[in-house]
């Protein structure tokens, strides 16, 4: 059996319960579904929004490789990646990447890999807007995840 | 060739694409930012530190070296915040 594979670029929120049911439903031999869902910080209060620019078709093809790379390193019986664009205020939600295996290891690992390879290679740029309104600078990359994406080269 | 630009590269340029063709002797992802750095103020700073800027040809990724020849579209961008 083919495993499941969604992958959505959207503006609206999504919710992980109905997501994770989703995945996990239609194949009794799944044991584990891991869930990492990330959230709009605020800072402490310093910030009130992030907004989220993307490159259209390009992003959903990226996470479609990151997602074929994931089932072919790890036994899956399905993904899940769900990727918010605009303007998303602190305490919702960004992102979710779920998986769903037999057993717990596969699906930790392969979730964490879908993160890391996302945050790298998947067209999205953030930019902060802070409490008062103003429109920060863009968001920096981060050296931290570049080097948690090379973990994974093989 | 429709070139595109995102984020902090689309501000400083002032705007998302334009159709462009680069001279004969421009070759490459980094030769095509070199040349696109030399057009104006905007392009100027947008290319300032042309090592942080990530490209696509066609919607891959692709590095500086990479030849534009045949190519229909080349996107430039910031390095990825998403996530």
């Amino acid at each position: 059996m083919s495993a499941l594979r969604k992958i959505s670029v959207q503006r609206e929120d999504f919710d992980v319960g109905q997501e994770t049911r989703a995945l996990a439903s239609g194949d009794a031999n799944i044991g584990a579904v891991v869930a990492f869902v990330g959230l709009c910080r605020d800072e402490g209060g310093r910030l009130a929004a992030l907004e989220i620019e993307h490159f259209p078709d390009m992003a959903e093809a990226e996470i479609a490789g990151v997602a074929d790379e994931a089932l072919r390193r790890w036994p899956l019986a399905g993904l899940t990646v769900i990727h918010r664009t605009g303007v998303i205020k602190a305490g919702e939600q960004i992102v979710l990447a779920a998986t769903a295996s037999s057993h717990r290891q596969a699906a930790f690992e392969a979730a964490e890999m879908l993160m890391d390879f996302l945050k790298t290679r998947a067209p999205f740029w953030k930019r902060a807007i802070r409490a008062d309104g103003v429109a920060e600078d863009w968001v920096e990359a981060k050296r931290a995840d570049d080097d948690a994406a090379a973990r994974w080269k093989a | 060739m429709k070139v595109r630009y995102f984020s902090w590269v689309r501000e400083r340029i002032g705007k998302n694409e334009e159709d462009l063709d680069a001279p004969a002797n421009v070759t490459t992802i980094a030769e095509f930012v070199d040349w696109l750095a030399s057009r104006g103020e905007g392009y100027a700073h947008a290319f300032e530190r042309p090592a942080v800027i990530r490209a696509a040809l066609d919607r891959k990724h692709v590095r500086p070296d990479a030849a534009i020849a045949g190519a229909s579209e080349i996107a430039l961008f910031p390095p990825m915040t998403g996530g």
